[in-house]
């Protein structure tokens, strides 16, 4: 700070040294520059103003996650939304809200989309320890990173989606040819159900909250192998 | 095709969000000294990042921090002008000095003033010497940035800056007297 105000005054500086009058002024200046720096004086952005601001640039470029994939997926793409979403709609035998019928659908997209856009990871390790702290900076959360190669489910990697109106963990493990997304974020308490099980037309999805976090667990894997999967993810 | 504005990829989201969001306690104090308004600086920041966002491509990626804080306060001016509220007093007319030559108590005052008094203070400035004093002695920018911020000659801000300390000071000052009396 003494640097700072030194460097304001570098014009007079030679002068004040005389000068009994300038002196007064450098010592006014030295209270006054620390009265405004020490006064806590500095407003934060509010978590609330953040995620708005997140969500409007989501908003803002609604094709953001979509045009990293060549244009003729986009008619496949859609086409799998649409039987995906149908199917769903014909076999739903749960009472949803539509909001976690909207978070299941954008699941099951996020999902199909992060194999058909080849970009299934942003980070590519089977090392938990490299994968976790890759979210560090970019999530204002940790979350917790399982290696469970050893019980066959080969932790790949992790990328971030966007669900909820936030940006999310997305953690990737591979079953002998099958890949499975596990989405991470933290409840907001009003998540709706703990613990879910439903599957969507070939999509098998786990769904528990632990500790504070919510978990999305989505494969096309047979329904007792995920179940496994989220067993030992559980423990 | 219909011609369209060009959207940007997840790679380049994620830089924007690497890059941009950051600043963005940086970008709301500024809003809210100027709006002096915990709502009015929501709008602000909230524009001003969609703003960020749009010319995100164009930009050559030299100071992020002061190329929001630039975008910001073009967004609280023409925000300002969109809601047609009054002018603000801007700084007209030269602050008297006070030159009594006596040893000095206005620096014990100062260093004493409460944050409310500050608050107080500073929300009274004129708003260029508002801002210039949130720059430097908040986010403490150099003149050079404040200068390319407001779009004004380095002089220009020194002198901003001289005068609006000096307005603090007397601000501060008088209230302290009226509050001894």
């Amino acid at each position: 700070m003494l640097q700072r105000i030194a460097y304001d005054l570098q014009a007079v500086e030679s002068h004040v040294q005389g000068c009994a009058s300038c002196l007064i002024e450098v010592d006014n200046l030295h209270s006054l520059v620390s009265a405004v720096e020490n006064g806590a004086l500095r407003f934060k952005a509010s978590p609330r103003l953040k995620r708005n601001v997140q969500a409007a640039i989501r908003a803002a470029n609604p094709r953001a996650s979509r045009s990293i994939f060549h244009w003729r997926w986009a008619s496949v793409f859609a086409s799998a939304v649409l039987i995906v979403a149908l199917t769903w709609v014909a076999t739903t035998r749960w009472n949803r809200s539509s909001e976690e019928t909207q978070l299941v659908n954008d699941i099951v997209s996020s999902h199909v989309r992060s194999m058909m856009a080849n970009h299934i990871t942003d980070v590519s390790s089977s090392d938990s320890h490299t994968v976790k702290p890759w979210f560090g900076g970019k999530l204002d959360y940790s979350p917790p990173v399982k290696d469970l190669t050893e019980q066959g489910f080969r932790l790949i990697g992790g990328r971030l989606e966007y669900l909820e109106n936030r940006p999310v963990a997305a953690l990737v493990y591979q079953r002998s040819q099958h890949f499975i997304n596990l989405f991470v974020w933290p409840s907001n308490g009003n998540t709706g159900k703990q613990e879910d099980q439903l599957t969507l037309q070939g999509y098998n999805l786990i769904h528990w909250t632990k500790s504070g976090m919510t978990y999305w667990l989505i494969s096309e894997l047979n329904q007792p192998e995920l179940n496994e999967c989220a067993r030992l993810l559980k423990e | 095709m219909r011609k369209r504005e060009r959207l940007l990829d997840q790679n380049e989201l994620t830089g924007f969000n690497e890059a941009v969001l950051p600043h963005l306690d940086a970008a709301y104090n500024l809003a809210r000294w100027l709006t002096r308004n915990e709502h009015d600086a929501d709008d602000v920041v909230q524009e001003a990042s969609l703003r960020a966002f749009k010319y995100w491509t164009g930009f050559s990626g030299r100071d992020c921090r002061s190329w929001l804080l630039a975008i910001v306060r073009n967004t609280f001016y023409t925000w300002l002008r969109q809601r047609s509220i009054q002018p603000e007093l801007t700084a007209d007319g030269e602050v008297d000095d006070i030159d009594d030559g006596t040893p000095n108590p206005e620096s014990m005052v100062l260093q004493n003033a409460d944050r409310e008094m500050l608050r107080a203070a500073l929300e009274d400035l004129p708003v260029e010497f508002r801002e210039a004093i949130v720059l430097r002695e908040m986010e403490g920018l150099s003149y050079k940035e404040i200068a390319d911020i407001a779009g004004v000659p380095i002089g220009t801000v020194m002198s901003r800056l001289a005068r609006g300390r000096k307005r603090l000071q007397i601000y501060l000052t008088s209230r302290a007297a009226e509050n001894c009396l």
